[in-house]
């Protein structure tokens, strides 16, 4: 039995949300599979909407704001990442590649990821593969193999092919992160490499 | 404890009239704010070095060297020397001739640089950053303390029976400060040598330099240089003063709104709050500076930036008369209060003199 944290970022800029609202459910999935394996789960909403200017102005100044700097690290602490993202333009929003972009290089290597999108029709479920993909790849990130795309039509009708898909790209989060030891910040200021080894070319 | 400011030397257009001052001006008015600095009883003046426009100060030696010439008392320094693409060789031998020129007042802040063409421009890979920062002033070092060398190494030509001429003044080299905005790396190098570290202290909150400041701390004492509170800890700062706030602020928005840099980013307000930047009265600068010692533990050098930005000449110089006049002497009195007196002066070429004649040892000499 673990603590475990998830943190569940949704890049959607409507009030209500559906990016939230499948945000959400990924994250209660994951934390529902990770509870009936004994852990204690929290969960960390981050609405990237919230710090859009202190994002900016991040990019700007190179340095993360008091605001935004907590959030970071919320996210980068975590043992597994929600991340979910409305589809603009066949791709990922500005707004979510911008928090990904000021995260500081290596800080989700290795983590688990879950990804999702949303969007208006089924047509750009593929953002998810040739976008948020190779996004993750990049940051080194073990994403799950189910990601799970929701268009507006998946909100209602009698099918509900939503649900099962949620439930199993959960249960691969929870594995992925169940699979790991919690998460340790490491911190290059309190151990530095010895100077006899940058010397050496270490 | 020493004062002075220090100058990235940027050609920016002033944005409440427009005007660009020439490559000429721009020079011209960084010489005069040196010497300013000097009159108003500051005592340092350190000067960029950048090799892209719209920056003015390539050739740092040059301008400090004429600098010394008109003045009596000021330390000239550098913020910062590119320890990653200057040849070490060249940087042993302009700034021993400079300290010969200056009667020693010279000491010099090494960097690595943030532009990124410029490693290229001079033959080098921005990715051999750190590598070039560590095995540079290694042989930088011995150059300055072995009359011949013979040296190898991966990123310049091996050495063999060389001497860097001039000798360094009496036998001793410019005192080094180690810059570094953000790596661990850097901290650890100043830390092994037991030189100085010298933050930024510009862009980033005060939590972020406390891990570098600590961390170099720290490590000094454990390269048994002495303890942590005797390392040579120097900060920038960035300070705008008219008598009363209402006028600095309102005086410094449009400056700051458009700086580079920072500027069209997050408000000024933000930013004050944020990082060290001090827009307001002399009392409000004065207790702003004072905090750092809280942060950062009892220093030995505090450098402000006071002239970018496209602030016009004549601003400039009326900042100096208040930091000169108002904000200084007191920093001076209430800096030395609670003291302890085993935590030394930042050194100078007497003091470290002294120190190698065996009188005292070199961190604890102090000569201001």
């Amino acid at each position: 039995m673990s603590e475990r944290t998830l943190a569940v970022v949704a890049a959607g800029l409507g009030r209500p949300s559906t990016t939230r609202l499948l945000a959400d459910r990924l994250g209660a999935a994951a934390a529902a599979s990770l509870r009936e394996r004994g852990d204690t789960v929290t969960l960390v909403p981050v609405d990237l909407r919230d710090h859009a200017h202190d994002l900016v102005d991040n990019l700007v100044t190179g340095f993360p704001g008091g605001r935004l700097r907590g959030v970071l690290e919320g996210v980068t602490g975590a043992d597994g990442l929600v991340a979910v993202t409305p589809v603009f333009n066949a791709s990922y929003s500005g707004l979510f590649k911008t928090f990904f972009d000021v995260l500081e290089p290596g800080s989700l290597e290795g983590r688990p990821v879950l990804l999702g999108a949303t969007g208006g029709t089924a047509r750009h479920s593929l953002a998810i593969d040739h976008a948020m993909r190779p996004l993750f790849a990049y940051l080194r990130a073990t994403v799950a193999p189910t990601a799970v795309y929701a268009a507006s039509e998946d909100w209602g009708g009698d099918a509900d092919p939503l649900t099962p898909r949620v439930e199993r790209a959960g249960r691969e989060l929870a594995d992925l992160v169940a699979g790991r030891a919690p998460a340790v910040a490491s911190d290059p200021y309190d151990e530095p490499t010895p100077f006899a080894d940058l010397l050496a070319g270490g | 404890m020493q004062f002075g400011i220090f100058s990235v030397g940027d050609l920016t257009p002033d944005p409440t009239t427009g005007r660009t001052p020439s490559e000429a001006e721009r020079i011209k008015a960084m010489v005069t704010i040196a010497q300013k600095a000097e009159e108003v009883g500051l005592d340092v003046f350190a000067t960029g070095e950048h090799h892209n426009p719209p920056f003015v100060p390539s050739s740092p030696t040059t301008m400090l060297g004429y600098v010394a010439a008109r003045t009596e008392r000021l330390i000239l320094s550098t913020a910062t020397t590119l320890i990653t693409t200057n040849d070490p060789v060249k940087i042993a031998e302009d700034y021993a001739m400079l300290q010969h020129l200056s009667d020693g007042r010279t000491d010099l802040v090494l960097g690595r640089g943030n532009t990124g063409p410029v490693y290229p421009w001079f033959g080098k890979d921005i990715r051999d950053g750190i590598a070039l920062a560590v095995e540079n002033y290694a042989l930088l070092h011995r150059l300055w303390r072995e009359d011949v060398v013979d040296w190898q190494g991966k990123h310049r030509t091996p050495l063999q029976s060389f001497t860097s001429t001039p000798r360094p003044l009496d036998g001793v080299p410019p005192f080094v400060w180690h810059g570094s905005i953000r790596s661990p790396e850097i901290a650890e190098q100043a830390a092994y040598y037991g030189d100085g570290f010298f933050a930024n202290n510009i862009f980033w909150p005060k939590e972020h330099y406390q891990r570098l400041i600590g961390l170099y701390r720290r490590r000094f004492e454990h390269y048994g240089h002495g303890s942590a509170d005797q390392a040579i800890v120097g900060l920038g700062g960035q300070a705008f003063l008219r008598k009363n706030s209402q006028d600095a602020i309102r005086e410094f928005r449009p400056y700051f709104d458009n700086a580079p840099v920072y500027g069209h980013g997050p408000s000024l307000e933000d930013f004050m709050a944020e990082t060290p930047l001090i827009v307001g009265s002399p009392q409000q600068v004065i207790d702003r500076t004072l905090r750092f010692r809280e942060d950062f533990g009892d220093y030995q050098r505090q450098l402000f930036l006071v002239d970018h930005a496209g602030l016009p000449l004549k601003t400039v110089l009326e900042q100096l008369d208040l930091l000169g006049g108002e904000v200084v002497p007191v920093l001076r009195e209430e800096f030395a209060k609670g003291r302890p007196a085993h935590v030394p002066d930042a050194p100078t070429h007497a003091s470290l003199v002294a120190a190698r004649a065996g009188d005292v040892p070199s961190t604890q000499e102090a000569t201001r």
